[in-house]
């Protein structure tokens, strides 16, 4: 059953670049906010980018044994347990100093 | 390369809505509004695996991504009372450090995939995508990180529980610090 043989008319370049500029935003969130929940989201935003190209390429190298596909799953895994530890992480921080801005934790440096 | 607008519509408008929801995800001041928007690209995203023929997967996508861990961040957000205006406001600098930062990133990964060649298309194997294949994968090829990744969720579960729990009788961080 496929739905769209989408590489008819699309080159495998055209996602190399949306995942690019997806991961790239990611990054620049990483980088520009001090929210430690949207930091966290902005690093799914990343994994997600990941996960698109890695799809786009098993579907483009007609990858029989769904190698590609498998990695995104592992991948999704690892993001949803990384996303729980991550939010419990949060939520202690917060219970210690009422803020969730990164930017105040920085007692190790001194 | 040809241009931009000949290429198939479905890739354009779901790369458009992909695009516009993760830059505001990245620069809504409002967190709430970040997790709705990450949720539409996390849709919007999906919906490119059904493009790419990988109709289970994006059906995980959904479930995962937008059913589960934005729930998540979503309940975390209203506990912990941040559906407001809670950042401070930053100095100009750190936007155009960030900014020029990324924007390097992203030149320098685009100008490595011009100078590398692109592989053949090989033709895309039909009904790979499907619960039926990707299952057979998983519990042959794959059973032993499928076991591990079990193994990695009990341990990120009880790390969860075991960061989340309240300490009863020890103060604060912040009431030593005030002390």
């Amino acid at each position: 059953m496929q739905l769209l043989n989408i590489f008819k008319s699309l080159d495998i370049s055209h996602y190399i670049y949306l995942s690019t500029v997806l991961f790239s935003i990611g990054m620049f969130g990483v980088l520009f906010r001090r929210n430690a929940i949207v930091l966290l989201m902005c690093i799914e935003l990343m994994l997600n980018a990941v996960n698109l190209l890695m799809v786009a390429f098993s579907e483009y190298m007609g990858d029989a044994q769904a190698n590609g596909q498998m990695f995104v799953f592992f991948i999704m895994v690892v993001a949803a347990a990384e996303a729980a530890v991550g939010l419990a992480i949060i939520v202690m921080v917060y219970r210690n100093t009422r803020k969730t801005d990164v930017s105040f934790l920085d007692s190790l440096k001194d | 390369m040809n241009s931009l607008f000949s290429l198939p519509l479905p890739f354009l408008v779901l790369s458009f809505i992909t695009i516009l929801c993760a830059l505001y995800v990245v620069t809504s001041k409002n967190p709430v509004h970040s997790v709705l928007a990450l949720i539409l690209a996390f849709f919007s995203i999906s919906a490119h695996y059904v493009l790419l023929n990988a109709q289970f997967l994006a059906i995980v996508n959904l479930m995962v991504y937008a059913g589960a861990i934005m729930v998540l961040f979503l309940f975390v957000l209203m506990l912990l009372n941040l559906n407001k205006d809670s950042e401070p406001v930053k100095s100009k600098i750190w936007g155009i450090a960030a900014t020029i930062s990324a924007g390097m990133l992203l030149l320098v990964i685009t100008a490595a995939f011009q100078k590398s060649g692109v592989a053949i298309y090989k033709g895309s194997a039909d009904d790979i995508g499907l619960v039926k294949n990707l299952g057979r994968v998983l519990m042959t090829d794959y059973l032993v990180p499928f076991e591990l990744s079990g193994i990695l969720f009990v341990s990120a579960m009880v790390g969860a529980v075991l960061l989340g729990k309240r300490e009863s009788n020890s103060e604060s961080l912040l009431d030593k610090g005030n002390s």
